[in-house]
């Protein structure tokens, strides 16, 4: 079989076989090109067979990287060819050759239609393959129905339908809305019901695209894929030829698991249990075997088991079992299996809270970045840079460090940036960052970004204790032989700056400062030279009493480049040698530095926009957000004991006393009043550190000028300066509550009354999930604060405005949420009295220049505090008894009750925990409950309550309530009239007066809290 | 979603590429370029993934040739690093131990293969029998297609006697 059956081409390879250099196979090409071109053009028409011969050369060539730009049109007019062979030949090359933009593909467009219409079952196969594979936009809106009904009829045979579905699948790709959810969704779930695996098999990769983009249509085939697994795992039904080394297809199995990873969970109990039956199986079952192929195909089962475990947030016995499998492949002698151990190790560091357990691998982890494969270097220092946290941030970043000397070229720009950046979020303390950096510039200045050295003169002009420490570091590599440029940069500036704190330690004389500075000064370029400069000047600025040998060498050096022809260098060399002849003038021109406003790390922004970059539409992404969307999974990646040190930028941490933005205005007006920064500059934040950096080194300014300054002059620039951070200027007065909430609030009230956990509130960079536990008067209430963003969120506050029945203590809040990480707050409450006041929790928090502030209701309502109880009949009429009348027994006609049948009604009843008595009443339209009720002041009490309901008027109802307690039956009655009046977000009525024998509560009036929720 | 499948001989020479993605003529001379200088000097004994411009691609290499595909970050690398494999077994069935020169002189059937194996990027068929009989199937196709052709000519040939 080594011929192609058609000579000419046969011959054509050959010979460019034969040809002994790139120079003669061109030569052959261009030649044949030059035929084929004649022959297209020839006035004598081809016949089919030269045809087809001419497009496979043509073909040919062009996958041997060479251009061919005409014969396209032939190839495309192969597919009209009313024979197989030919329009084979056309379809083929035709998608080959020329992608989904080209225009003669719209010529194609009806010719494809006939095919796919047409009767001819090898004709339609030809049309939708060529359609799956480059099958535009155009294409999706005038198809997609066709393909459709061909995917979906009873009388195409499988070949045709599997093409169908993937040919589906890539113009739903091209244009979502050319599959119509509403009609399509039931005919999707019929489709996974297919017995023949190929269609199964497209059906379900359909399936996938399908819920990446919305899940929610289509719950009705999440029991379909988990079928799919049992059938697959039990090898039910599964032909031979569909087993691959002996597993039932794994790609089928991948495939059903993956889809199922789009449902944020999976609620039905039935269907969660045979699932994780599955996956149980999987995870134990899955052996290294000797054969490659099946020890791969076996693994891929295995991973995606592992990712949708991670996803369905299983139980910890379970999750802990995927991190010692991963733990067990990090550290096998098989290369694939330790790439994707790594790799998934990653990923459950992003969805899980297995922190703790994932660094017990450490040691492993650090060994695999110096394995001899890239790949999984690049694993392991994405798992070390995932997993740093403050506890173990010295050893990783230490190792990243050591390792930066024998990396590879490729990853040292990497590996710098993110030593850098865990250096920045994770320092015990700030001269280790300043160690980290300058270690860092010494060893790969060349990888070293100007973001990087900018980052650390802001951190040591920023604290004052750190700076005789940096300049004598900075002092200590001057020392070295030869320093790269940039540490001459970063160490030039910190000495001129803070040399004179040095002062008296050896070697650290102004004179001899200069000396070793500007030995360094004929190896540098013209960027560095201004830097040097400013540091000459600000040295003899220091330098008291004056040295005029000193100050001889640095004027010689200023009148040397005012003829320089960088106009920087020139300017600054005029400028400070002017200023410097100014005598003790130059004192107050040339003082220090002022701090600079606070702003979000450049480093960790750059970080971050490489990540959105590379990661836009990933489902891992997307996955992730889902799980952060649906429940409670804890992904805190630190401490949750509320103590937020070193969490976030550093620099957050250390600036006394002053918030935020007036600190950022103050320091602006400084710069104004300096005449640097006459304007604010809207760019990222990475140019306007230049700015800040460099701008006012050129021409600094009096300080006196900045000590006079009224701060009050500026108001007008407050916030500004920091929206110039995000590159998005946001006007002044729209900076609070500009964030729409996800979902209804009330309604989220409304539910978490009825369950103990899910979510409280949600906006696009927050979300707020609660989980609650209630014993008795008792009850722990755990917030989750989720960062749904990848940069932190700044200045959380949540403030709990209990109403007087509660005692509500709620832990440290975190000042920063650190980039998609989850932080819990638990929140310990203690009931004293009976009310049906709500505590509101009032949450703010800061992105960006938005201040975002909202009030929650807690739902740590009266029912919380009821345990259900069912008594017998004697009880309950022996205490409906004693318990004769107001105030204890109180009853009242409710009107405009909304209609409930008494078996909802029921139900309604039991999800507020009053346990419901069927039968104690013999009349059958009325229903009598009970529950005990606890708080502080009253023992667990007992109430009951009876409903006599009237089936003629379902609006109407008699309700009686009785317990040993006034206060108590009244609050129960009241609450449960609400419930019934007002099912489910009705707001709530104004509370009625309560009766004169009534203890009133007149706090309860003036309560914040109280007055709150009655607002909300 | 696969987005291109390449097959390179350690030379460096193609001997098959597809496109799922839309890449112009352009781009997907420097992308074979790319690769090729980044997988033919991976040594033996390393993982079969290779990191690339936000992508990955997954290959083996089976003799002198190396099958690649380049996929999403997060798609499953063993799967498709097995769908390489079950595409090689197609066709060492089909041609019956295919070499390389068989995929140099029969490039188009080699492409005839992977179309009913692959469509849009994703597996369209795991049943290696089923693959090998639309395969026959087809080849019969066009060889009737010829016998009619030319029984039509010897037709013609033999009334213009």
């Amino acid at each position: 079989m080594a011929l192609s059956g058609m000579r000419g081409l046969s011959v054509f390879i050959s010979d460019i076989r034969n040809c002994p250099n790139k120079e003669q196979e061109r030569l052959r090409v261009d030649k044949e090109l030059g035929n084929i071109r004649t022959r297209f053009k020839s006035e004598k028409g081809l016949t089919h067979y030269e045809k087809k011969k001419y497009v496979w050369k043509m073909l040919y060539i062009h996958m041997l990287g060479y251009d061919v730009d005409f014969g396209h049109m032939e190839a495309v007019s192969l597919i009209s060819a009313p024979k197989y062979p030919e329009k084979q030949v056309g379809y083929i090359v035709t998608s080959s050759l020329l992608n989904e933009n080209h225009d003669f593909l719209r010529l194609a467009i009806n010719t494809v239609r006939n095919d796919i219409i047409g009767r001819n079952e090898t004709f339609q196969c030809l049309a939708l393959t060529m359609v799956g594979n480059i099958g535009g936009r155009e294409f999706s809106e005038s198809l997609a129905p066709d393909v459709q009904k061909l995917l979906i009829s009873s009388s195409c045979r499988p070949l045709v339908r599997k093409k169908a579905a993937l040919c589906l699948l890539r113009l739903y790709r091209k244009n979502p809305d050319v599959v119509n959810i509403d009609g399509w969704a039931d005919r999707m779930a019929q489709l996974l019901d297919e017995r023949d695996l190929g269609v199964l098999t497209s059906s379900t990769s359909l399936l996938v695209a399908l819920v990446s983009n919305n899940h929610e249509a289509y719950w009705s085939c999440l029991p379909k894929c988990v079928k799919i697994l049992e059938r697959l795992a039990r090898n039910q039904d599964i032909p031979q030829e569909y087993t691959y080394y002996g597993i039932p297809s794994p790609w089928l199995q991948v495939k059903a698991m993956r889809a199922l990873q789009y449902f944020p969970t999976i609620e039905d109990p039935n269907i969660r249990r045979s699932l994780f039956e599955v996956l149980q199986r999987i995870l134990m079952g899955t052996d290294v075997v000797k054969n490659v192929n099946k020890n791969n195909a076996s693994h891929a089962v295995l991973f995606e088991a592992l990712a949708l475990v991670m996803h369905l947030d299983a139980e910890k016995e379970m999750m802990s079992q995927c991190v010692a499998l991963l733990g067990k492949f990090i550290a096998v002698r098989e290369p694939n299996i330790r790439y994707l151990g790594l790799e998934n190790m990653s990923r459950m560091l992003m969805v899980t809270d297995v922190h703790d357990s994932i660094k017990r691998h450490q040691a492993q982890i650090i060994t695999s970045l110096k394995d001899p494969d890239i790949s999984i270097r690049r694993r392991a220092l994405d798992l070390l840079y995932g997993m740093c946290d403050v506890s173990n941030a010295k050893d990783i970043v230490e190792e990243l460090l050591q390792y930066l000397s024998t990396a590879d070229f490729a990853m040292r720009e990497e590996l710098s940036l993110k030593a850098a950046i865990l250096a920045e979020k994770f320092a015990p303390d700030l001269s280790w960052y300043v160690d980290v950096i300058l270690q860092l510039i010494d060893k790969a200045g060349d990888f070293v970004s100007d973001d990087i050295w900018f980052r650390v003169v802001q951190f040591v002009t920023n604290n004052e204790d750190l700076q005789p420490y940096a300049a004598a570091k900075a002092r200590e590599y001057l020392d070295k032989p030869a320093i790269h440029e940039t540490m001459v940069k970063v160490s030039a500036y910190l000495l001129g700056e803070y040399s004179h704190l040095l002062a008296r330690r050896p070697g650290c004389s102004p004179k001899e400062i200069f000396t070793v500075i500007h030995e360094k000064l004929p190896t540098v370029s013209t960027t560095t030279i201004p830097i040097l400069l400013s540091t000459y000047a600000k040295i003899l600025m220091h330098t008291q009493p004056a040295d005029p040998e000193l100050q001889k060498i640095v004027w010689a050096i200023f009148n040397k480049y005012e003829s320089c022809i960088d106009v920087e260098i020139q300017q600054r060399a005029v400028e400070y040698f002017a200023l410097s002849k100014k005598g003790a003038a130059l004192m107050d021109i040339l003082a220090e530095m002022p701090k600079f406003p606070e702003r979000q790390s450049a480093l960790l922004k750059k970080a971050e926009d490489a990540e959105v970059d590379s990661a836009e539409q990933s489902a891992i992404k997307l996955r992730a957000q889902q799980q952060m969307s649906n429940a409670l999974v804890v992904t805190d990646q630190r401490p949750a004991n509320g103590a937020p040190q070193t969490v976030g930028e550093l620099s957050l941490v250390k600036i006394p006393s002053m918030s935020g933005d007036q600190h950022a205005s103050t320091d602006q007006g400084l710069s104004q009043a300096n005449g640097t920064l006459t304007t604010v500059d809207p760019q990222p934040a990475s140019v306007d550190l230049l700015g800040d950096l460099l701008g006012p080194l050129a021409i600094e300014g009096p300080p006196g000028a900045a000590v006079q300054f009224e701060p009050n002059a500026v108001s007008g620039l407050e916030g500004v300066p920091s929206s110039a951070d995000y590159a998005a200027i946001v006007p002044v007065g729209e900076q609070t509550n500009t964030v729409q909430p996800i979902g209804n609030i009330n309604e989220r009230f409304y539910a978490l009354c009825l369950k103990d956990s899910g979510v409280l509130y949600e906006d696009p960079n927050i979300q707020i999930g609660i989980k609650a536990e209630w014993r008795a008067h008792q009850g722990r209430l755990v917030l989750f604060l989720g960062n749904k963003n990848t940069s932190p969120l700044v200045s959380v506050q949540a403030l709990i405005l209990p109403p007087v029945h509660l005692k509500i203590e709620l832990s440290l809040v975190p000042e920063t949420i650190p980039p998609r990480a989850q932080v819990q707050c638990p929140l310990e409450l203690m009931n004293l009295h009976p009310s049906r006041d709500v505590a509101v929790l009032e949450f703010s928090y800061k992105f960006g220049t938005n201040m975002v502030n909202v009030k929650l209701r807690l739902p740590a309502v009266l029912n919380k505090f009821l345990q259900p109880i069912s008594v017998s009949a004697e009880e309950f009429f022996l205490q409906w008894r004693s318990l004769s009348g107001p105030p204890l027994k109180l009853q009242e006609v409710v009107r405009g009750v909304k209609p409930l049948p008494l078996t909802e009604m029921t139900s309604l009843f039991n999800s507020f925990r009053l346990t419901v008595c069927p039968g104690l009443d013999p009349n059958p339209n009325n229903l009598v409950a009970s529950t005990t009720f606890y708080s502080e002041s009253t023992r667990p009490m007992l109430c009951l309550i009876r409903i006599e309901t009237d089936p003629a008027d379902l609006t109407q109802l008699r309700m009686t309530v009785a317990s040993g307690d006034p206060t108590l039956t009244f609050e129960l009655k009241e609450f449960i009239k609400e419930q019934l009046v007002s099912i489910p977000t009705a707001s709530r009525p104004p509370a009625p007066a309560p009766p004169a024998a009534q203890p009133t509560n007149p706090a309860a009036l003036t309560d914040p809290g109280a007055l709150l929720a009655g607002l909300l | 979603m696969i987005q291109f499948v390449l097959l390179i001989s350690r030379q460096g020479k193609v001997r098959l590429t597809k496109w799922y993605s839309p890449y112009t003529q352009k781009e997907r001379s420097k992308v074979i370029r790319e690769l090729s200088g980044v997988i033919l000097t991976r040594g033996p004994k390393l993982c079969n993934f290779v990191e690339w411009r936000g992508l990955k691609v997954v290959y083996k290499r089976y003799a002198s040739l190396y099958f690649c595909m380049c996929i999403d970050q997060d798609d499953n690398e063993l799967e498709v690093l097995e769908i390489i494999h079950h595409f090689v077994e197609i066709l060492d069935r089909y041609f019956g131990s295919v070499c390389e020169l068989d995929l140099i002189f029969n490039f188009h059937k080699a492409y005839y293969v992977l179309d009913e194996i692959l469509i849009a990027g994703e597996l369209q068929e795991s049943s290696k029998k089923t693959v090998a009989r639309l395969i026959a199937a087809q080849d019969s196709l066009v060889e009737t297609a010829k016998e009619q052709a030319s029984s039509i000519s010897n037709i013609i040939a033999q009334a213009t006697k």
